[in-house]
């Protein structure tokens, strides 16, 4: 039934965007592509399970998992950005592309590769109208993604870290000079980057209950894709771009077979980058001056 | 030579290959982030000749490395519109669309995967291998090579000084996309089995990890970082499930202590002195 799926397409389509947001903070403030971000999003739903079977109460569950995914991120930046803020422009991306590997193979090593089912503390979580299911993590995800969205617009807009933040984007260089806290601001935007990247994997853990080391590259690679597709460093673009691709995919699945996922949704990321590479709502303007 | 080393050393020779399909974009500063997809094509393209058409399996991947050139000059007129981390995003999309055409193509077996009938021992992926090395070192060392190391450092002063740009951007590409294939068509071969799972983004993360651990500064770069990322391992067989943990920490702690890679022109100075040690000292150059 079409209904159904399109609900579906927007409540997977705001996973999509948490994770967008996450890689849109990145290169909007910091001009870095961050590869680590799916490797941040699984620590944190894997750590949702574990804590879960280990009988952790469910709300000390999810601060746990949303603890290790900022933790990770920290880690990647302590490693990464900090260390090469000068040297070619992939190295960075080299690096975080490291930590995916090193995040994934760590829990392989630790529990396997085995897709693992969540069991959630929870009996039953849908909300049934007509004929239609909504489930309320789901709708949880989506609202909370919305939410968190505006109040990072609010935070970049509003605050003195905004502001800071805004400087830093522009030219990090010329904000230290007139007093920024570079070196201070730089882990507060991994430790956001890595919350909504974390929030993304421990909501997909209990939307989809299944958790396995490579559940960040189907994940969050779509992710990138959503913030092309609304426009790198817009974090508005992250959400329109999120639901689009959730869309498309749950619509490709519909009307032709799961098989055909990637080549819907990369194909319209081709098309994005080749005929609009601002992408849908625009590039903010750093963005567009630095590529 | 037992089973066990002929093994590892077809994976070391075929990730030779695969090391020089993203040197050559790399060399003209372009990150290839879809290189899984051009070495797909290869296996496929040469697979089906073979299987279907009878023609010898060298023959095929040397076909396959054609058709791949081919197919990249072509994807290179959209592709090479864009530059830096998007020209990265888009060959990464682009992978990822030929991955799902692959799962896709029920004439070559789709998810299930597409046995290859003839075979392609050692001894033809050794030739192949010293082959793209050879012609790699030859290019380098030519005008061709020195006017791609100038359009990586800068497109525009190349451009003023007489270089076609888009002409090596595009060389550089395709030759990549080139070696990828001809890399396809000698798995397949080898391993006389293909499937799509092969050709997924990780594969070519890993590739374009090694040739950066190696360096891309030289040509003996990617050969080192090829070996380094085949046989260390080996070398820790006793932590086996650690290995691709251990390959991660050295990435990230190459990219900390040396991002030039472990092989640099530094490194090729030295080797000139030793050699040079006889010579006059003012003939000494490097």
């Amino acid at each position: 039934m079409l209904e159904q799926q399109l609900i579906n397409g927007l409540m997977l389509g705001g996973i999509y965007v948490l994770v967008a947001v996450a890689f849109t903070l990145t290169i909007g403030i910091l001009n870095f592509l961050n590869f680590s971000i799916p490797g941040v999003f699984m620590l944190a739903g894997v750590f949702t399970w574990v804590l879960l079977k280990a009988g952790v109460h469910w709300s000390l569950a999810v601060a746990g998992a949303l603890a290790v995914g900022a933790a990770a991120s920290l880690l990647v930046e302590r490693c990464t950005y900090s260390w090469m803020r000068s040297s070619d422009h992939y190295v960075p991306l080299v690096s975080s592309m490291g930590f995916l590997i090193l995040f994934e193979n760590l829990v392989l090593v630790q529990w396997g590769s085995d897709l693992q089912r969540v069991v959630l503390p929870f009996s039953d979580l849908n909300i049934r109208y007509a004929s239609l299911v909504v489930s309320i993590p789901q709708l949880l995800s989506l609202t909370l993604a919305v939410c968190l969205v505006v109040a990072l617009r609010a935070l970049l807009l509003k605050t003195q870290m905004g502001r800071a933040l805004r400087a830093v984007a522009e030219n990090a260089t010329t904000a230290e000079i007139l007093g920024v806290g570079v070196t201070r601001l730089v882990p507060a935007v991994f430790i956001i980057g890595g919350l909504f990247a974390a929030l993304g994997g421990m909501l997909f853990a209990l939307n989809y209950q299944q958790v396995h080391p490579y559940m960040g590259e189907e994940v969050a690679l779509k992710g990138i894709s959503a913030m092309v597709i609304g426009g790198m460093g817009n974090v508005w673009g992250a959400v329109l771009g999120g639901l689009l691709i959730g869309l498309t995919e749950v619509l490709s699945i519909h009307f032709f077979n799961a098989d055909f996922v990637d080549f819907f949704v990369y194909g319209l990321l081709l098309v994005i980058l080749f005929f609009k590479p601002t992408g849908l709502l625009g590039a903010s303007k750093i963005v567009q001056e630095k590529f | 030579m037992s089973g066990y080393i002929e093994g590892i050393l077809v994976i070391l020779l075929l990730n030779i290959v695969f090391a020089y399909a993203v040197y050559w974009p790399l060399a003209a500063g372009q990150l290839n982030l879809g290189v899984a997809g051009f070495v797909g094509i290869g296996a496929y393209a040469s697979a089906y000749a073979s299987n279907e058409y009878g023609v010898p399996p060298y023959l095929a991947s040397l076909g396959a490395a054609l058709v791949t050139f081919a197919a990249a000059i072509i994807i290179a007129v959209p592709v090479l519109r864009t530059r830096g981390i998007y020209l990265a995003l888009a060959t990464f999309a682009f992978g990822q669309v030929l991955h799902s055409l692959f799962l896709n193509l029920d004439v070559v077996g789709g998810a299930a995967g597409y046995p290859v009938n003839a075979y392609i021992g050692i001894g033809g992926i050794a030739t192949c291998a010293l082959g793209v090395f050879l012609v790699t070192l030859f290019l380098d060392r030519t005008r061709f090579g020195l006017n791609m190391v100038a359009v990586h450092h800068d497109n525009a002063v190349s451009d003023l000084f007489g270089i076609n740009v888009r002409l090596y951007q595009t060389l550089a590409f395709a030759i990549g996309a080139g070696i990828a294939g001809l890399g396809g068509g000698l798995y397949g071969h080898h391993f006389s089995y293909i499937e799509p799972q092969n050709y997924t983004i990780l594969f070519s993360i890993f590739v374009v990890l090694f040739v950066l651990l190696g360096g891309t500064q030289t040509v003996f770069g990617p050969l080192l970082g090829a070996i380094f990322f085949t046989l260390l391992p080996e070398a820790l067989r006793a932590s086996e499930e650690w290995r691709y943990a251990i390959f991660a920490v050295l990435i990230i702690g190459t990219m900390i202590l040396r991002p030039q890679g472990l092989f640099t022109v530094h490194e090729i100075r030295i080797f000139r002195r030793l050699f040079d040690r006889g010579t006059p000292p003012g003939r000494a150059h490097g």
